[in-house]
């Protein structure tokens, strides 16, 4: 077993991105009481707007505003039918137009721009970035038990300045009287309605807040990896839920600590399986990781459904 | 001058419909169907200013739906509305309580998950800080927040549940959670309160209290349109009854003369409420 593989997935670009998707989640369900089931789906639309964007020749900063503003549309197309309903036709429709767009990615009708099934390499669209890195030249730094290329400092650092900085806009806004509205209506929207406050409106900006959250998470997440559809699709919605609950929803650092845990939890799982289990191919070992993270789930809405930084008096998974 | 007030029904015929002097809100033709059941289908309908009127009736008679209809909570399928000779038609329910029709609700609805001066402090106006973008810088907002505060704990102070401002709503009786709805629906200074059911489940020793809270409301100048079936209570409080049946105005007077009226007792008292049950059998 190496520990440095567990502490280096800690602080690593995927853990930052499904960070930020997990804080965009947490201004939909744990702010406002919206079940997106499709936070999957705002990442899809993050990478893909910055990815295609940027390996048609379009800047990087170009690529950034487009994959947000995507996120903005994709938000209002999904809020704008849902969001005078009850709950439960948010949750539909945001599963049925994550998997859309997946579908729609690895399709070949597209493939001049989306690559189809095999996405789009890294090298169509991450040079821009990398030019950016203060780090030069281009190496392998060691320090302490981390060990990464400098493009990867350099990504850690700008994705986790972007943690802190959304973990900070959370934290000011959920404590505000306009994060106050979200909770009222998280309770109770037509309590909120008869005190006169416009719920709709009120739910269509946390819905686009956290899809663009999700949208920026993508981004970090293809520059950690590389555009693939298949990466984000209906279970890594749940792998978000699962972050946040862990953590603990409508709190500032559940998201944060729910992502570190998971991934942590996740590679020590992929770890240990073989040490257990000799005969175990290898093909199988991340299914039973999976697994586990589904008992560990299980096991927290038994014990603590407030999740580890949650208050049960103001959010519960029971009630 | 004799120090009385004068009585504002002194000129107002007791019949359905029946002109007011200085109408706070006048409903014409007011129907609403679901299916094919009409549930309500009123004709015309005042309710006077600075008064406490009372809308009874059966279940079923459509006095929650009505009340929904003029809050903006429901809209009606024909007929037009005013509120302080502003125009109801289609209006939101929130603008409708911006405009200063506050209303509670018959199953209490205070956010059990919120602290009790969370509560309060949701049912102010004016509140920039309820901007997304200006929440994003508290000096904004900061003064009105501490302006806020004060009047809930004013308030509080009021309904006697300034020492349990720090707890969840969700931890205080049922009869609590009445008086806070209440009083957060005040905190936005509204110039009438609509109250649906205010009595239900309320025991007999928090009554008392409601009931003053209520009159106080119409001394310090609001109007009060309220749903019950409490008789006791309408009858010490209201200043005007209307009765609903079957979707319809049927009566309308002062407290006693509509509770001697014999078509109200048909359709709503029973014709024997006086009446002992066991006198009745033998």
């Amino acid at each position: 077993m190496d520990i440095n593989d567990i502490l280096q997935i800690i602080v690593a670009p995927t853990t930052a991105a499904f960070a930020l998707a997990a804080i965009g989640l947490n201004f939909h369900y744990g702010l406002t009481g919206l079940f997106n089931m499709g936070q999957a789906g705002f990442m899809l639309i993050g990478m893909y707007g910055y990815a295609i964007t940027v390996s048609q020749g379009g800047s990087m900063w170009l690529g950034i505003l487009i994959s947000l503003v995507g996120a903005v549309l994709f938000a209002l197309f999904l809020g704008w039918p849902t969001l005078r309903l009850r709950g439960d036709y948010l949750a539909i429709v945001t599963i049925a137009a994550a998997e859309m767009v997946r579908l729609i990615g690895r399709s070949q009708w597209l493939k001049e721009w989306t690559g189809g099934n095999t996405g789009l390499r890294g090298n169509q669209f991450k040079p821009p970035f990398e030019n950016l890195s203060p780090f030069q030249p281009p190496r392998i730094v060691e320090s302490g038990p981390f060990s990464f290329h400098t493009t990867t400092w350099w990504l850690m650092l700008v994705a986790w300045i972007a943690v802190a900085v959304t973990a900070g806009l959370f934290w000011r806004l959920s404590k505000s009287p306009w994060g106050r509205v979200l909770k009222g209506i998280r309770e109770d929207e037509d309590a909120v309605r008869s005190l006169g406050k416009s719920v709709y409106s009120l739910k269509m900006q946390a819905l686009i807040i956290g899809g663009v959250l999700g949208a920026a998470g993508g981004v970090v997440w293809a520059h950690g990896n590389a555009v693939q559809p298949d990466s984000m699709g209906r279970v890594t919605t749940f792998w978000i839920w699962t972050m946040l609950l862990l953590g603990g929803a409508a709190t500032v650092l559940g998201p944060i600590l729910g992502s570190v845990l998971f991934w942590a939890m996740f590679v020590f799982i992929k770890q240990l399986a073989p040490l257990i289990l000799p005969d175990l191919p290898p093909q199988q070992i991340e299914p039973l990781a999976l697994a586990f993270v589904g008992v560990g789930l299980i096991l927290l809405i038994v014990f603590r459904p407030q999740g580890i930084l949650g208050d049960k008096r103001e959010i519960s998974l029971d009630a | 001058m004799p120090d009385m007030k004068p009585n504002l029904f002194a000129n107002v015929e007791a019949k359905p419909g029946s002109a007011k002097p200085d109408p706070i809100i006048v409903a014409d033709g007011i129907t609403r169907q679901f299916g094919g059941l009409t549930a309500v289908d009123v004709d015309h309908f005042e309710v006077q200013r600075h008064a406490i009127t009372a809308l009874i009736g059966p279940n079923g008679a459509g006095k929650s739906t009505f009340f929904n209809l003029l809050t903006g909570f429901d809209s009606a399928n024909t007929g037009t509305g005013t509120f302080n000779d502003m125009k109801l038609d289609g209006m939101s329910s929130a603008n409708v309580a911006r405009a200063g029709m506050v209303r509670t609700f018959q199953l209490t609805k205070a956010l059990n998950r919120m602290s009790v001066i969370e509560n309060m402090r949701l049912g102010a106006q004016h509140q920039s800080g309820e901007n997304v973008f200006t929440a994003m810088l508290a000096p904004l907002w900061r003064k009105r927040e501490d302006e806020v505060t004060a009047q809930a704990e004013e308030l509080l102070d009021r309904f006697q549940l300034l020492d349990k401002q720090d707890d969840y709503a969700g931890s205080l009786s049922g009869g609590q959670r009445k008086l806070l709805e209440m009083a957060r629906a005040l905190m936005s200074k509204p110039s009438m309160i609509m109250l649906d059911e205010p009595m239900a489940g309320v025991n007999p020793a928090l009554t008392e209290s409601l009931l003053d809270h209520i009159v106080a409301l119409k001394d310090e100048g609001m109007t009060v349109l309220f749903v019950e079936h409490d008789m006791h209570m309408v009858r010490r409080i209201s200043d005007w009854v209307v009765v609903m049946a079957q979707g319809k105005i049927i009566a309308e007077g002062d407290p006693h003369a509509v509770m001697a009226n014999p078509a109200v007792q048909d359709a709503y008292l029973g014709s024997h409420h006086d009446t002992d049950l066991f006198e009745e059998r033998a």
